[in-house]
C-alpha cells in the first residue's frame, strides 16, 4: 500500500490552510451565476419569455443583507471547514435562504390583486440551488447516515417543504401560480399517477414472483422466459402503449363488461398492462438471484425440522430473498413512476399531462408542474426502498 | 553495496520498523526472517521505496535513493513478490519484456534478452514466450515472475516471500536456481522470508526481526551459536539448532582424506543429510564422491558430531 | 450456437430489408390499419429515422463514455478518493431521474430536437458504465498492481498499460448496457421533435394507426436486440482470455 493512499484527505482533520476542491468549485459557480445571470425572471404573462432581474432588484435592503450573509458564510464554510456536519447544516441553511428569497421577489415583483404576472426562477436561482444541493449531498454522504436516518430527513425536507406551499409563502411564484389554476385537476393526476405506478407494480408483483419462484424451481424453464421478458424489455415504452391500444379496445368492444370496468383501447388500461408486463423482468430476475442466493444449508436445515416445502418456501426462501427481491422492486418503481409520464400521451392521465401540455404550449412552469412532484416521488421511492433493503441486509447479517 | 542507515516507518501510532541499521554487502544473499508483523516486508519495501520512510535512509551503492524519482529508481532494482502479479492480459515474453521496454532497449535486444532468460529457466522460448500466464504451472509462473525481474539487468533483487506459494519440491528446485543466479550474474539478494530454513539455506546474512526492530544481523552460524536475544534462538529453533549448525557445511569442505566402504555421498551434500544417511544405514563412516566417481574423502559419525557443537 | 447464429442473421437481415424497402411489407402490416390508412409509414424515410435514432445513441453513449470512464478513473486514485461518495450518489441521481422529466426540463434550456434528448440519455446512461469502470478497477489483482509499481511504472503507465487493459471487458459490458437502454428511451426524444422511429410510433398513437406503432415499436425492439447481441461477439472477439474458463 503505497503512503499516498494513507495520507488522510482534506476532509478530515481541521485542515484549515487547504481548500477544499469541491466547495472552490461550487462557490466559482455559483458566484458567478449571482454576478452574471438574472435571479428570476419578471414575464408579464406565462408565455413571453420574460425579463431578467438580478438578486440585488428583487429583495429589499435588509432581505438582500441577510441573503447575503447567509450565502458568504456558505461560501467560506464550503472552501475552508472541513467538518461535514457543519458544511451539511450551512449548506441546507442556504437552500432555504434562496428558496425564501425566490419567494420573497415573487411577491415583491407582483403588483397586488395581479393573477396574470408571472415571476418565474432564472438560471442563478437554479445554479445556487444545484450547488447549494451538491454541497449538502457531499456533506451527507461524507457522514454516512444510516437508513432510518436517511428517511427521517426525506419526511422532514417534504413536510417542511409542505408547510411552506400551504402557507403560501411561494404563491406569487410562476409553477405555484399554474398550480393555482390547475389545482383540482392536479389532484386529480397526481391520484392517477400514483394509482398507474403502484398499480402496476402490485399486478408484477403479484404475477412476477410465482413466475420467478416457477423459474428458480424449473431451470429449463428460466431461459425461454427470461428471454421472452427480455426482449419485452427492448420495445420502447409509448410503442407498447400503442401496441396494447387495439386488442384492448377490441376487447371492450367486444365485452361490454370490460368497458363498463374501464378497460378501454385508450386511456389507463394500456399504460397499466404495459408497466405490468414492463415490471415483470426485473422482479422475475430478482427473485430468481434472491433464492439463487440463498444458503442451501439454511434450505436443508428446515426441510430436516420438518417443514413442508411450502412453509421452507414461505417461511425461509422468500424471506432470505427479500433483500434482492425489494432491490428489484425498487427498479421497477421508480421506471414506472417515470414512465407512467408517458402514458399521458395515449390519455392515461397522471403528472405526465402538465408535462407534455407544458411542452406543447412551450410553458415551462406547467412543465415543471408536472415534473417537480414526478422527481420527487421517484427519489423518495428509491431512498425508502433503499433504506428497506439495508434494514433487512442488516438484519440477515 | 545497499547501506540502511537508521530506517523507520510509523503509521499513525503504531511503529512498524524501528531505526533499522544494517549493510548488504556487494554480490551476497541476505535474509530478513521474523515473524508475520515483524516488520520485515515493509524494511523490504522501503529499499524500493514503495513505502516512504519516517526517517531514515537508504543509500544505494552510496548514493541515496531519493535523489531520483521512485519509478526510475525501481527500474534499476528487480522486484519479486508472492503471487508474482504476472501480467494476466500480456504475454510471458511481453511480461518479462516490461522494464526492457520502459527503458527505451531496442527491440532485437529485448528479444534476445527474453529468449536468453526463458533458456536459463528452462523454459522453451517456442512453447512459452507466446503463452499467457493462466496458461502456465504454479512453479512456471513462479519462474516467469523471476524472469521478468532479471529482464533489465539489474544488480540488486528484492524478494518477497518468493517461494511461498511453491510446493515443497518446486521450492527447493526454486532455491537452487536462486543461488545459481546469483552466482552467475553477481547479484546482490535480499529475500524476505518467515522460513528459517530457507533462510539458512540461501542467505550469506541472515537479519533476525521482531516489532520493527533488527535483533541481530550476521552469519546463519553465529545466529546459531551466539544468539543476541532468546528470540532470536527461539527463531533458529532451540531443539535441533544443532542440526541446523550442521546443515550450514557441506561434506566436500570437511572431508578428511581416507577410504571407506560406507555409503556413497556427493561433497555438495550437508553433513545434516550425511548424518542421516550414516544413521540410516548403520555405517560408521562416509565416502564422500563427485559425480564422475572420484573419491574425495571420508567423514566419520564422530567428526561429524564433533561439527555440531558451537 | 449455430441456431443463434442463424437467428441473429436473420434478424438483421429482415431488418435491413424493412428499412430498405418498407413498400414490399405493406400487405403484412394492411390488416392492422383501419379505413384504408397507409400500411407503412410514409411521413418520412424509415432508414433515416432509424439511423438517426441510432446516432443520437451512440452519441450519448460517446458522451457518458468519456464522463463515465474518466470519473471512475478519477475516484480510484488517492488524490480523487474523496470525491468517491458524492459522484456515486450522483450518478444514482442520474438514474433515478426519469428521463422523462430531464427531457422536459431541458427543453426550455437548450431548445427542441436532439439537444435535450441528447442530455436525457446522457444522465441516464452514466450509471452502468461508471459503477462497472469502478469494479473493474477494484478487481484488479492487488498483486499485478504492486508488482507494475515495483517494477517502475509511473503511476500513468500502471494506469494505461495495466489498470484500463484489465477493466475494460467490464467497462464494454456497462457501455453495452447503457446503449441497449438507451436506444428504447430515445424514442420519447420524438415528443419532443428529435428525429427518430419514436416519430412514426406518434404518429401511429396520434391518427390510431396499429401500423404505424408496431413498426416504430418492432424496428426498435430489433435494433436494440441485434445491438446487444453485436456487442457481446465483439467483445469475445476483441479481448483475449485473460482468466481460467
Amino acid at each position: 500500500m503505497s503512503s499516498a493512499a494513507l495520507r488522510a484527505g482534506p476532509v478530515s482533520g481541521a485542515g484549515l490552510a487547504r481548500i477544499d476542491p469541491l466547495g472552490a468549485v461550487l462557490v466559482a459557480a455559483g458566484a458567478a451565476a449571482l454576478a452574471f445571470m438574472p435571479f428570476v425572471l419578471f414575464k408579464s404573462n406565462r408565455i413571453v419569455p420574460g425579463d431578467p432581474r438580478t438578486l440585488a432588484q428583487v429583495l429589499p435592503a435588509w432581505g438582500l443583507l441577510g441573503c447575503g450573509a447567509v450565502l458568504a458564510a456558505g461560501a467560506v464554510v464550503a472552501l475552508w471547514v472541513a467538518n461535514a456536519r457543519v458544511r451539511l447544516v450551512v449548506a441546507l441553511l442556504g437552500v432555504a435562504t434562496v428558496a425564501l428569497a425566490a419567494a420573497a421577489a415573487g411577491d415583491a415583483l407582483t403588483p397586488p390583486g395581479d393573477k396574470v404576472v408571472r415571476i418565474a426562477p432564472g438560471a442563478a436561482f437554479w445554479v445556487l440551488m444545484m450547488c447549494l444541493g451538491l454541497l449538502a449531498t457531499d456533506a451527507a454522504t461524507r457522514l454516512k447516515p444510516g437508513p432510518a436516518l436517511r428517511v427521517l430527513f426525506l419526511a422532514a425536507s417534504i413536510g417542511a417543504a409542505a408547510l411552506a406551499l400551504a402557507h403560501g409563502t411561494f404563491d406569487h411564484l410562476s409553477v405555484m401560480r399554474e398550480y393555482a389554476v390547475n389545482a383540482v385537476r392536479f389532484a386529480h393526476e397526481a391520484r392517477q399517477h400514483l394509482k398507474l405506478a403502484f398499480g402496476s407494480l402490485a399486478a408484477a408483483a403479484v404475477v412476477g414472483l410465482p413466475l420467478g419462484v416457477l423459474c428458480h424451481r424449473a431451470p429449463k424453464l428460466r431461459p425461454g422466459i427470461l428471454a421472452t421478458l427480455n426482449v419485452i424489455e427492448t420495445i420502447p415504452a409509448i410503442a407498447l402503449f400503442g401496441i396494447l391500444m387495439a386488442p384492448l379496445g377490441a376487447l371492450a368492444a367486444a365485452v361490454p363488461l370490460a368497458d363498463r370496468l374501464g378497460i378501454r383501447g385508450i386511456g389507463a388500461a394500456p399504460a397499466v398492462v404495459a408497466l405490468f408486463l414492463y415490471s415483470l423482468l426485473p422482479i422475475v430476475a430478482n427473485t430468481v438471484t434472491g433464492l439463487k442466493r440463498v444458503s442451501r444449508a439454511a434450505v436443508e436445515a428446515a426441510h430436516g425440522m420438518g417443514m413442508t416445502d411450502w412453509q421452507v418456501l414461505t417461511k425461509v426462501e422468500l424471506i432470505l430473498a427479500l433483500p434482492v427481491i425489494l432491490t428489484g422492486v425498487r427498479v421497477v418503481l421508480v421506471q414506472n413512476i417515470g414512465m407512467v409520464t408517458v402514458a399521458a400521451l395515449i390519455g392515461g392521465g397522471g403528472l405526465g399531462a402538465f408535462v407534455f401540455q407544458g411542452i406543447g404550449q412551450t410553458a415551462i412552469d406547467l412543465v415543471l408542474l408536472g415534473a417537480i412532484p414526478i422527481v420527487t416521488l421517484a427519489f423518495s421511492a428509491a431512498l425508502v426502498l433503499d433504506a428497506l433493503v439495508e434494514v433487512l441486509d442488516r438484519v440477515k447479517a | 553495496m545497499i547501506a540502511v542507515e537508521n530506517l523507520t516507518k510509523c503509521y499513525g501510532e503504531a511503529t512498524v520498523v524501528d531505526h533499522v541499521t544494517l549493510t548488504v554487502e556487494r554480490n551476497s544473499i541476505t535474509a530478513i526472517v521474523g515473524t508475520s508483523g515483524s516488520g520485515k516486508s515493509t524494511l523490504l519495501r522501503m529499499i524500493n521505496r514503495l513505502v516512504e520512510p519516517t526517517s531514515g535512509r537508504v543509500l544505494l551503492d552510496g548514493r541515496d535513493t531519493r535523489e531520483e524519482p521512485a519509478y526510475l529508481l525501481r527500474r534499476r532494482i528487480g522486484y519479486v513478490i508472492q503471487g508474482n502479479g504476472l501480467f494476466p492480459h500480456r504475454t510471458v515474453a511481453e511480461n518479462i519484456a516490461t522494464v526492457p521496454r520502459l527503458l527505451g532497449w531496442d527491440t532485437r535486444r529485448i528479444e534476445a534478452r527474453v529468449r536468453e532468460l526463458l533458456e536459463i529457466f528452462s523454459l522453451d522460448p517456442a512453447t512459452y514466450a507466446g503463452a499467457l500466464p493462466h496458461q502456465l504451472s504454479g512453479g512456471q509462473q513462479q519462474r516467469v515472475g523471476v524472469a521478468r525481474a532479471l529482464a533489465a539487468e539489474p544488480l540488486v533483487l528484492l524478494m518477497d516471500e518468493p517461494f511461498g506459494a511453491l510446493d515443497p519440491i518446486i521450492r527447493a528446485k526454486a532455491q537452487d536456481d536462486l543461488l545459481d543466479i546469483q552466482r552467475r550474474f553477481g547479484m546482490t539478494v535480499v529475500l524476505v522470508t518467515h522460513d528459517m530454513d530457507e533462510a539458512f539455506r540461501l542467505g550469506n546474512q541472515v537479519a533476525v526481526m521482531s516489532g520493527g526492530r533488527l535483533l541481530q544481523y550476521d552469519r546463519p552460524a553465529v545466529l546459531l551459536t551466539r544468539p543476541a536475544d532468546p528470540f532470536v534462538s527461539r527463531m533458529t529453533g532451540l531443539a535441533d539448532r544443532a542440526m541446523r549448525l550442521l546443515s550450514l557445511v557441506t561434506a566436500g569442505e570437511v572431508a578428511l582424506p581416507g577410504a571407506s566402504d560406507g555409503p556413497a555421498v556427493p561433497p555438495t551434500a550437508t553433513l545434516r543429510e550425511v548424518l542421516s544417511e550414516l544413521l540410516w544405514s548403520g555405517a560408521e563412516s562416509a565416502r564422500v564422491v563427485e559425480a564422475d566417481g572420484t573419491v574425495r574423502g571420508r567423514l566419520t559419525v564422530a567428526a561429524i558430531l564433533a561439527r555440531g557443537r558451537p | 450456437m449455430a441456431l443463434a447464429s442463424v437467428l441473429r442473421i436473420a434478424a438483421l437481415a429482415l431488418l435491413v430489408a424493412f428499412l430498405l424497402w418498407p413498400q414490399s411489407f405493406a400487405p403484412l402490416f394492411a390488416p392492422l390499419t383501419q379505413y384504408g390508412a397507409p400500411p407503412i409509414y410514409d411521413q418520412g424515410n424509415l432508414l433515416t429515422l432509424a439511423l438517426a435514432q441510432l446516432g443520437t445513441v451512440c452519441l450519448a453513449a460517446a458522451a457518458s463514455t468519456i464522463v463515465a470512464v474518466g470519473l471512475g478513473i478519477l475516484v480510484t486514485r488517492p488524490s480523487g478518493a474523496q470525491f468517491l461518495p458524492l459522484s456515486r450518489t450522483l450518478v444514482n441521481i442520474g438514474q433515478t431521474f426519469p428521463p422523462v422529466a430531464v427531457l422536459a426540463v431541458a427543453v426550455p434550456m437548450v431548445g427542441f430536437g436532439e439537444k435535450p434528448t441528447l442530455i436525457a440519455l446522457f444522465a441516464y446512461g452514466l450509471l452502468p458504465i461508471f459503477e462497472n469502470t469502478l469494479v473493474g478497477f477494484r478487481t484488479c489483482p492487488p498483486a499485478v498492481l504492486e508488482a507494475a509499481s515495483g517494477m517502475g511504472m509511473s503511476a500513468r503507465q500502471r494506469l494505461l498499460s495495466v489498470e484500463l487493459p484489465l477493466a475494460t471487458p467490464l467497462i464494454l459490458e456497462g457501455i453495452r448496457l447503457s446503449l441497449v437502454i438507451n436506444v428504447g428511451t430515445a424514442t420519447i426524444g420524438s415528443t419532443v421533435a428529435a428525429k427518430g422511429l419514436g416519430e412514426v410510433i406518434i404518429a401511429g398513437l396520434l391518427s390510431s394507426n396499429t401500423a404505424f406503432i408496431l413498426q416504430g415499436g418492432l424496428v426498435t425492439g430489433l435494433m436494440a436486440i441485434l445491438l446487444y447481441d453485436g456487442m457481446a461477439a465483439l467483445e469475445r472477439r476483441l479481448l483475449r482470455p485473460v482468466t481460467l474458463d
